[in-house]
């Protein structure tokens, strides 16, 4: 009993501290000095009737918003022994494997520095600076010489570190045990089954009703959807995070999806915001960074080409571009395995006073990191507005898919939750694809990477990331992936190559993501 | 409640293993961790802390004092507690770890010695072990303050001064005056967390290469 009081008490410090730096501190100031003013705050009770004002005035749904989302993100404090690296990353071999392979990048940046003798960053000259404001609406228009120009690695190069991953204290011998992971993945971590994994996404269940399912054609809206529309404008009406996080995980609607997100991820755009945008915005245009040639490169193979998403291209660059510049992302890392790259400014190596991040936001862009924004701009029109929610989204979700993490939500988990469920539910399918030398994670690694953007059509995307949403996790990432291999299971069974099956698997722009996610969690035959 | 290191000496692990060590395959699966305490007098256990490693459950017998001529016996203080879920798995393997007075099965206040017994039923995990194992026990209570007999006991004999009219009454504008300093005392003592968000250093930005440390 006194653990968990004195637990309660640490978790409501924290909070409370993070919370004292925030924009709503301020406010919450502001009006309870404004609240004096009313007839009905009295001195003697001046802390009750304050907290009265504030119940009644909304402030207090603003605190518990606040607070909710910080419960969602930031992990529980831990014991007061563990270092900083433990909250990071807990297990000693996956923080060295994470170090190596940042190692790795860094080394491939420096060399295409030195390579193409084109400085990490350079001051733009006043005239290109002003070139560039005018054209800040159209960056897509430019045709940059990007060819020497190569992304720094591909999911498939993070593919091949995740496989050689290897706990040195695991027995790894070749001879075959009840233990021996027939996957690629080769390290033995907790994932969950389709028993635990039924209990966990339970508002998925055959009985209960999804927007992706009980709202096509041939189904009265009477029967869900006009309701369920109901609920989720009272919701916004109640700007209550916690209850818009339950409410979609049946999906949300069309119309209400843009607030709902913005509630949940706890955005709201305040004049602050918008000027912080505008400060990143001059940041780009005084300085250019190899990292923008990076992103411009990626944008131009990825989304640019996508039949859905080239029109956002302008978009795609006022957010990224920015995004590289924001050094309150830097807070992530405190519980992200990934490290920020530190670099010095030239001619002062060594001195700690002179010591910098790079890029400012201390993430690499990688081939297909632009897809994480694209499916965005579906939603959002303002750039500051779309700026905010890809910033949350990224720090709550997106960075676990590309860093070495032993976290339930980690890539490295998603993808032995994959081969885990392939295995145990399709077990001639998975057994007929290892022997003809198709591993099943080689053709859905990439799909996880990117969230399934760029893979699916976007109205099943967006309804798969309300999901992950309100779940707050990204297992439901690895349990598509298999239900996508469930689904085309009888034409894989006849492939005789990778290559055949890669292109059974090529095309998932028509698939259904509810009915495939329902019918392998709650209608299969085991 | 404050706690005070207690300097002890931690002795090799000793594997439990039947049959022939030498010949026998498999790993063993019971260690078990002797804990002295060289010139320290028998102290009252507070915590116990330890970073887990690849330890599935946690058993700890201690050794008390008694009074001459009669034998000290272990007795059985914390059984088989559960350090990782499932053995199998990776989860709480590399976690740190605190064990408190009030989780233990029997009295610790007079500890001579301990003995922690490590199990690992899976066969999968090459060594298991606890580290950086520490003892904590009661530290030194601060001196209680004595109150002058006045401060603590104020006379209740004296007449009340009779009540001006027209003013409030002053037991009441002193606990509103108590509250308002409280609260200015509160905003005093807070201060914000932001950080400024600039990247560059006075305005220059103009960088080596990354660096690999």
């Amino acid at each position: 009993m006194l653990q968990e009081e004195s637990d309660l008490s640490l978790i409501i410090a924290q909070i409370v501290q993070k919370l004292k730096g925030s924009n709503l501190y301020a406010q919450l100031e502001r009006q309870a000095w404004a609240c004096l003013q009313r007839p009905e705050v009295r001195l003697e009770s001046l802390k009750e009737d304050i907290k009265e004002f504030f119940k009644i005035s909304g402030w207090e749904k603003k605190l518990q918003n606040a607070v909710y989302s910080e419960l969602n993100v930031y992990p529980l404090p831990s014991h007061p022994s563990a270092p900083p690296e433990h909250l990071k990353e807990p297990l000693v071999y996956m923080r060295k494997a994470q170090g190596s392979w940042e190692k790795r990048i860094l080394k491939s940046l420096n060399s295409m520095c030195t390579e193409l003798s084109i400085p990490l960053a350079r001051k733009r000259p006043v005239g290109e600076q002003k070139e560039l404001l005018n054209k800040w609406n159209e960056m897509g228009t430019d045709e940059p010489d990007l060819s020497l120009f190569r992304p720094v690695y591909a999911p498939k190069d993070f593919l091949e570190v995740l496989i050689n991953l290897r706990n040195p204290n695991y027995e790894n011998g070749d001879s075959l045990s009840f233990r021996t992971h027939l996957g690629l993945i080769q390290v033995p971590l907790k994932v969950k089954d389709i028993p635990e994994l039924k209990e966990c996404f339970v508002e998925l269940g055959l009985s209960t009703g999804q927007l992706g399912i009980d709202d096509s054609t041939q189904v009265p809206p009477e029967l869900f959807e006009n309701e369920h529309v109901r609920i989720g404008q009272k919701v916004l009406l109640q700007q209550d995070s916690a209850a818009a996080q339950q409410y979609i995980r049946q999906g949300s609607p069309t119309a209400l999806r843009a607030e709902l997100w913005a509630l949940i991820l706890n955005i709201s755009s305040q004049p602050e915001d918008i000027l912080y945008y505008e400060q990143l915005k001059t940041n780009v245009i005084q300085h250019d960074l190899l990292v923008d040639s990076l992103i411009y490169k990626d944008v131009k193979l990825t989304a640019s080409n996508d039949d859905y998403y080239f029109v956002f291209e302008d978009y795609l660059y006022q957010v990224l571009l920015c995004f590289s510049r924001d050094t309150s992302v830097l807070g992530h890392f405190a519980y992200n395995s990934a490290s920020p790259p530190k670099s010095y400014i030239r001619g002062k190596l060594g001195l700690e006073e002179y010591a910098v991040f790079y890029p400012p936001n201390g993430v690499i862009p990688f081939h297909g990191f632009s897809m994480y924004v694209a499916p965005l701009c579906f939603l959002y029109h303002e750039p500051y507005k779309l700026y905010q929610i890809f910033r949350e989204m990224y720090v709550r979700f997106f960075f676990r898919l590309h860093s070495i993490s032993s976290h339930p939500s980690g890539i490295v988990s998603l993808c032995l939750l994959f081969e885990t469920l392939l295995q145990t539910y399709l077990p001639q399918l998975f057994y007929h694809l290892r022997e003809i030398g198709a591993q099943p994670l080689r053709i859905s690694f990439k799909w996880m990477v990117r969230a399934f953007s760029g893979y699916l059509a976007t109205d099943q995307l967006l309804l798969l990331w309300d999901r992950i949403l309100g779940y707050n996790s990204l297992e439901i990432l690895a349990v598509l992936a298999a239900a996508v291999f469930a689904f085309r299971a009888v034409n894989l069974m006849e492939v005789t190559s990778l290559a055949a099956a890669e292109a059974v698997l090529a095309d998932l722009s028509t698939l259904k993501v509810m009915p495939l996610l329902q019918i392998f969690l709650f209608a299969t035959v085991t | 409640m404050s706690r005070m290191l207690v300097p002890c000496h931690v002795k090799s692990t000793v594997a439990l293993q039947v049959g022939d060590m030498r010949t026998s395959q498999g790993r063993p699966g019971v260690l078990v961790v002797d804990v002295t305490f060289p010139n320290v007098a028998p102290f009252e256990l507070l915590e116990i802390t330890f970073k887990n490693y690849y330890t599935a459950f946690l058993s700890i017998r201690v050794r008390h004092h008694t009074p001459l001529h009669t034998p000290s016996k272990w007795v059985t203080c914390l059984r088989d507690y559960c350090l990782m879920p499932d053995p199998h798995s990776e989860e709480g393997a590399q976690e740190y770890v605190s064990l408190f007075k009030h989780q233990m099965l029997c009295d610790v206040s007079r500890v001579l010695e301990l003995r922690l017994i490590l199990r690992q039923p899976s066969p999968l995990w090459l060594s298991f072990t606890v580290e950086e194992l520490q003892i904590y026990q009661q530290g030194p209570k601060s001196p209680s303050l004595i109150f002058p007999k006045w401060l603590s006991h104020p006379v209740s004999s004296e007449q009340p001064a009779p009540r001006l009219e027209g003013l409030p009454d002053p037991s009441r504008v002193s606990s509103e005056v108590q509250q308002m300093w409280a609260l200015t005392e509160m905003i005093r003592a807070s201060h914000t967390s932001t950080r400024i968000g600039r990247f560059d250093v006075d305005g220059c930005y103009d960088l080596n290469l990354l660096s690999y440390t």
